[in-house]
């Protein structure tokens, strides 16, 4: 057999491998979207729209923290800068069709993500960390002082108001299909995002960044891109977050909150699509069952723990863990 | 009285004061985080954890034993060392050589399990120590009150932080440090015990901030969440002096104390947020920070 050949045979195996594994990809999704479908009549649907909205915080976070090994700190401020701006406009100006303040508060979201990217990208590792630390704790002050967001109290009784004018939100199942829409939507774009060439780019940068320049890639401007991108998505997150709640608080931009959509992140998977959704289940269960329970009190340090020991015993996630599971014991 | 830009003399020099004390407390922990950093590559997160460990022990060794200030000011330290030195012994030596990030992320876990912990047991309310009777009272300088024990923290953080930069940058103790975590095999192969030097910096640079926590006993009020706010403002004035910069930590930290200070008496609402500023106006015009060397 002569040499190209020889190539196109392994090529059409590539390909082949890849139409498998696309095809499993599909079979896994269109499961777990039957799944999120029928879940509204077993489970509270309240419940599961907080699941889907730390879900949608932790896919965004990702995008940054897996897909492109950049650690913010600061993600809080996003999520609430998102969260305080749909609920002052929803609040205050009643004829507004629930969307447009969704919209308007990921916007708010994506220009303050796109003031952060331009102080902090240049730094490495961890100063970008710290850097956005510190940044996202200027927001909490800013939101301590400002009127507008209620200071300590909080923002209480947003109104949920109508989808496009017409579909009542104030129902539940409604909401929760409309929070599912988004979610999947912003899934599947993420999906997209990280499996396109400028995913690959990110990737690159990630692996090994002076690669990547010395490759003619324009680096910070590539993270930059992925910073808005993350910082936009999170901000829809705490949008929706404070429709659903009917309520956005001060919890939201604290820096406790930048550190959970690590835990998310990390405990799920970094770096996968899956991982983080999982996370954020397995976080916001862990919340919500302890904190019905005789160790109420212990919620923190429990978290702490989990923490450490993901960060000593398996980086790679619950995700990751099952991923290297399979590729060593089924192929 | 004299008034210096509608604020009298009196008022200002208090928040100057005030400002000192504060940048002082900040100088001892970003100069133990800046050890930490600059020796150890590790971003410590549970620093304020352990400022808080520190105040915590002097506390609770004083209602439980009655050891006076002067003991805890040396066994408080030592203690939160001694735990310090056990962390570093059974947690963040296994991911030595990980990427750094995972040392933040470890050390934030261990914040929060430490901080939880002491929440459930001793609440969040403020508990009460009294000040050791020979500090009691102050003295008139003429344009302001200046109580004694705030005159002894200053002296005494300096003195420490100025003994700290000394040790590392002058001694040969301090030059094994350094040497030590530049090239490591190679101080290996001269048969220094370098891992026992890493645990022992860990360990002393955590003891700094328990140090801090002692100082901070009789004027701040002693919580299990002490640490977790100014740990920020702290995180903050590291960027600004730049990383892994030992005097550098020490000058700013006192710095941005005064800033602060100034800031609470000529516009309050921003005090809280003016470190921040500062920091984001650094990264601006000095990414590396003031003192910094990294490009």
């Amino acid at each position: 057999m002569d040499q190209s050949a020889k190539i196109a045979d392994i090529h059409k195996s590539i390909v082949k491998e890849q139409a498998a594994q696309e095809r499993k990809r599909l079979m896994l999704n269109a499961g777990l979207l039957l799944l999120l479908l029928a879940a509204p009549f077993a489970i509270y649907p309240v419940f599961l729209m907080k699941i889907l909205c730390f879900a949608l915080f932790a896919v965004a976070f990702n995008l940054l923290f897996g897909f492109t090994g950049l650690l913010s700190f600061g993600h809080a401020a996003f999520l609430a800068a998102g969260g305080y701006t749909t609920g002052y406009l929803l609040s205050n100006y009643s004829g507004l069709s629930t969307e447009l303040g969704i919209i308007a508060g990921t916007l708010a979201a994506t220009f303050l993500g796109f003031g952060f990217a331009l102080l902090s990208i240049r730094r490495q590792g961890i100063y970008f960390a710290m850097v956005t630390l510190a940044l996202a704790q200027l927001v909490f002050f800013f939101f301590v002082q400002s009127e507008f967001t209620g200071g300590e109290d909080g923002m209480h009784g947003i109104p949920r108001g109508h989808l496009l004018g017409v579909i009542d939100l104030e129902n539940n199942l409604s909401m929760y299909y409309f929070v599912l829409a988004v979610f999947i939507g912003c899934y599947l774009l993420v999906q997209r995002i990280v499996s396109s060439p400028y995913g690959q780019v990110l990737k690159a940068i990630k692996q090994n960044e002076p690669r990547a320049v010395s490759l003619g890639y324009n680096v910070d401007r590539y993270k930059v891109l992925a910073f808005v991108i993350s910082a936009a998505l999170a901000g829809l997150a705490g949008s929706m977050k404070s429709v659903v709640f009917q309520l956005a608080s001060l919890n939201d931009a604290h820096w406790h909150m930048s550190g959970e959509v690590i835990l998310m992140t990390l405990v799920g998977g970094m770096g996968t699509l899956l991982g983080p959704v999982i996370g954020a289940t397995f976080v916001v269960n862990i919340e919500y069952h302890l904190s019905q329970g005789p160790l109420r009190d212990w919620v923190d340090p429990i978290l702490g723990g989990v923490f450490v020991i993901t960060v000593l015993a398996f980086r790679s996630g619950i995700v990751g863990e099952i991923q290297k599971f399979i590729r060593k014991n089924i192929g | 009285m004299s008034m210096i830009f509608g604020v009298p003399l009196a008022v200002l020099s208090g928040q100057l004061l005030i400002g000192i004390i504060n940048g002082a407390f900040y100088a001892l922990l970003s100069l133990g985080l800046a050890v930490i950093f600059g020796l150890l590559k590790i971003i410590n997160f549970a620093h304020g954890a352990m400022y808080m460990l520190g105040a915590m022990v002097t506390v609770l060794m004083f209602n439980a034993l009655g050891v006076n200030y002067w003991v805890a000011l040396f066994m408080a330290p030592l203690l939160v060392g001694a735990f310090g030195v056990v962390i570093e012994y059974f947690l963040l030596r296994r991911i030595a050589g990980q990427d750094h990030i995972y040392s933040l992320l470890l050390t934030f876990g261990v914040a929060l399990i430490i901080q939880g912990v002491l929440i459930n047991w001793f609440g969040v309310s403020g508990l009460r120590y009294t000040m050791p009777d020979m500090f009691k009272g102050g003295i008139n300088l003429g344009f302001m009150f200046m109580p004694y024990y705030r005159a002894w923290v200053i002296v005494a953080a300096l003195l420490v932080c100025f003994g700290t930069w000394f040790v590392i940058e002058k001694t040969k103790l301090g030059a094994y440090l350094r040497a030590g975590t530049e090239d490591s095999q190679l101080m290996q192969g001269f048969g220094i015990n370098v891992p026992l030097l890493i645990s022992l910096t860990y360990g002393f640079g955590v003891a700094l901030a328990a140090f801090a926590g002692v100082l901070a006993a009789p004027i701040y009020s002693v919580t299990p969440v002490m640490g977790s706010t100014t740990l920020i403002v702290v995180f903050a004035v590291v960027v600004i002096g730049g990383m892994g910069s030992i005097g550098g930590a020490i000058i700013t930290g006192i710095l941005m104390g005064v800033i602060e200070g100034l800031t609470k008496t000529f516009y309050p609402p921003a005090s809280s947020a003016v470190i921040f500023l500062v920091m984001v106006l650094v990264l601006m015009f000095r990414p590396s920070g003031l003192f910094g060397k990294e490009a």
